[in-house]
């Protein structure tokens, strides 16, 4: 005990007095954090949208002010030629085309039935899908305000004849990206600081020859792993924190609905697993190059496949099986499970009994792998 | 009684034997040298004897353990200064030491006794980080940590190489107060000039001990008659003695060349006289006593 206790303070003292490594750790989570999320919105805005009106209509006025006021949509010009609005999206200015014909509001009243025409620039799929999609919801919108105001006189009852859908959103009633996304890249976040810094550690004592040093003496190899593990915890832990209360609670509101002691107990044990990852990294490698793109090779497949970006459930078969043998998936479902949903430990025993699993095989591994003499 | 029992110890690295069939005995309380070039397989040597590399051919006892049964009790009982600075760099001279001593279950002030004529002389430095320090001062410190658990073997792994000769001379007196303190030491050095502080040395080549004898006794050994020749063109004189019948070798050893005269009967005034008649320009030359390394040049071309 003795022994581990000064492991512990050596270990602490040499990374408190690493100028490079200190900010590096609880810095660039906390500006990652405050970065990403605002940056990278799921949420399309800014759709520029280039109107060709042959009507010049009090209608197409109407449709048009409806477009622009959504908050979705940018103007581009406002045009009667085609061919110039094209010749807008071929130059990337425009993202999208909406024609409306002559006589849209003479047929309209007519015939009750009318044409416009989207085009749209498909280079960005995610951009062209989503303001295609908004657009026709807007257009929806315009044609019951039209049905409504022509037909309330003689048939009211058959234009309320139909089935409209209305959603509700549960657990994130505005469909708010940040609120999903900031405690899924917090998860992120500590698994990176949580990875490379503990494998690297190890690996430098072995570049530097210290641990030579430390293998001639009669120090315990579970003494030795505990004195470099027990470190990294505690400052994921502390990583964890601030980015938690500081910046999803401070900054961005997230008051987390499940208990946070559920949470920090499965914070816990995941550490312990990742923290073993790193171990073994560093078992395997002969120098801080090594370890870093063996790390880094791993940490990239854990954070694309692990349902941070992309659901899970809509990859290929093949894929789920990454997914699921992935220890960063089972965190990030935990974290909107217990932040957004509430679900206490009954809801996510699977997931404690899986990560157990991750953290008995890897740190076991780990140490079976690391040697005192070669 | 040995503290070190090497027998025919082995060890392959692919198809490079880095120790070949090696035996050798280190008696309690002696300072033992291993002397030879660089990769001739003494810090292969070192690494198994402290446990951190196993042999694959062959034995070695120390302090009556088998390193590789019982590397646990080895571990306990002797301290291992590596070639190459190993201790913690951005830890003070104090710290490292602390540290040292607490994973060996004891305390600076225990053994203080041991170090202090060491420590003493680092005691000014005792805040700066060890990476810091002169060369000099970091073998010093090394040396500390490697003894703060008052070891009874001690392997000191080439400990002055890359230090200046006022450091090395210092570092010798030190290890001859160890010596005092009965700890039995084995050391490394490509040093020659070091090889005489040793009680007994084994020269080393390509993995094999060539021989095992106090400095006096190789030297005695020497077969040849040793002459120093000097004279004003050095390289000329080289190749001329090399075409020269009469001489057996010659080497270049700073201002002199050193040559064996294959005919042990000749005096110095026949060699002279003979000499004189070949070479067109004056020269010097006297009859020397051969030093550890002339003793150690014709081992090797044996």
């Amino acid at each position: 005990m003795r022994t581990l206790r000064f492991l512990l303070v050596k270990e602490f003292k040499q990374i408190f007095r690493n100028r490079t490594l200190l900010p590096m750790i609880f810095l660039m989570p906390l500006i990652q954090l405050l970065i990403l999320p605002l940056a990278a919105d799921y949420e399309i805005k800014n759709i520029n949208v280039y109107v060709v009106d042959h009507d010049k209509s009090t209608f197409s006025r109407d449709l048009i002010s409806m477009i622009i006021s959504s908050g979705y949509f940018k103007l581009v010009d406002y045009d009667s030629s085609y061919k110039r609005a094209l010749s807008e999206v071929e130059r990337n200015k425009a993202d999208l085309i909406l024609e409306i014909p002559n006589d849209f509001e003479r047929n309209l009243n007519r015939d009750r039935v009318q044409k416009v025409f989207i085009a749209i620039n498909a280079i960005n799929g995610t951009k062209a899908g989503l303001g295609g999609s908004y657009l026709s919801t807007i257009l929806k919108e315009f044609n019951k305000n039209i049905v409504m105001e022509l037909d309330h006189s003689f048939d009211g009852k058959k234009a309320l004849k139909r089935i409209d859908v209305v959603n509700s959103n549960w657990f994130n009633p505005y469909l708010d990206y940040k609120t999903f996304m900031v405690p899924a890249i917090l998860v992120i976040l500590v698994t990176m600081i949580g990875a490379y810094m503990c494998s690297l550690n190890i690996v430098k004592e072995k570049e530097i020859g210290t641990i030579e040093q430390i293998n001639v003496t009669p120090i315990k190899k579970h003494v030795y792993v505990l004195g470099k593990l027990i470190p990294f915890w505690i400052i994921g832990m502390g990583v964890f924190s601030i980015g938690f209360f500081v910046i999803s609670w401070g900054v961005y509101g997230i008051v987390p609905i499940g208990n946070i002691l559920l949470l920090y107990g499965y914070l816990a044990l995941y550490l312990v697993a990742l923290l073993g990852f790193g171990l073994l990294v560093s078992t395997y490698a002969e120098n801080q190059q090594q370890a870093m793109s063996v790390a880094f090779f791993f940490v990239m497949i854990f954070i694309l496949m692990s349902g941070l970006f992309t659901p899970i459930e809509s990859m290929p078969e093949w894929a789920k099986w990454i997914a699921k043998g992935n220890p960063v998936t089972y965190f990030i479902e935990v974290m909107r499970m217990v932040v957004l949903k509430g679900s206490g430990y009954r809801h996510i025993q699977n997931h404690f009994l899986i990560m157990m699993g991750f953290a008995v095989v890897l740190n076991f591994w780990a140490i079976a792998n690391y040697r005192k003499t070669s | 009684m040995h503290s070190v029992v090497v027998e025919n110890l082995r060890k392959q690295y692919k198809e490079n034997v880095a120790v070949d069939d090696a035996s050798f005995k280190v008696n309690e309380g002696e300072t033992f040298g291993l002397i030879g070039p660089d990769g001739s397989g003494k810090t292969s040597i070192f690494r198994m004897l402290a446990t951190l590399l196993v042999p694959d051919g062959g034995e070695a006892h120390v302090c009556g353990w088998d390193v590789v049964k019982n590397y646990k009790e080895i571990r306990k009982s002797v301290g291992y200064m590596p070639g190459t600075f190993s201790l913690y760099q951005d830890l003070t001279v104090e710290e490292n030491l602390h540290f040292f001593a607490t994973i060996f279950n004891t305390t600076i002030t225990e053994n203080y006794s041991l170090i202090k004529d060491i420590y003493v002389q680092l005691e000014p430095f005792k805040n700066r980080r060890s990476g810091n320090l002169s060369g000099g001062m970091k073998q010093k410190l090394a040396l500390c940590c490697a003894l703060i658990h008052r070891p009874e073997v001690l392997f000191l792994d080439e400990p002055t190489t890359g230090v200046d000769t006022v450091s090395r001379k210092e570092f010798w007196e030190m290890l001859k107060k160890l010596k005092k303190e009965g700890i039995t030491i084995l050391v490394s050095t490509p040093y020659m000039d070091e090889a005489t502080l040793c009680e007994r040395i084994g020269l080393i080549q390509k993995g094999r001990l060539l021989s095992i004898d106090p400095p006096q006794v190789i030297i005695e050994k020497y077969p040849k008659a040793l002459y120093a020749i000097k004279s004003h063109n050095m390289i000329e004189l080289l190749s001329a003695l090399r075409e020269l019948p009469l001489i057996g070798s010659v080497h270049s050893f700073g201002e002199h060349h050193h040559i064996t005269i294959v005919d042990r009967t000749l005096t110095l005034l026949d060699i002279r006289a003979t000499l004189e008649k070949e070479l067109p320009y004056p020269f010097q030359i006297d009859k020397i006593e051969p030093s550890v390394e002339d003793c150690f040049i014709q081992l090797m071309e044996k």
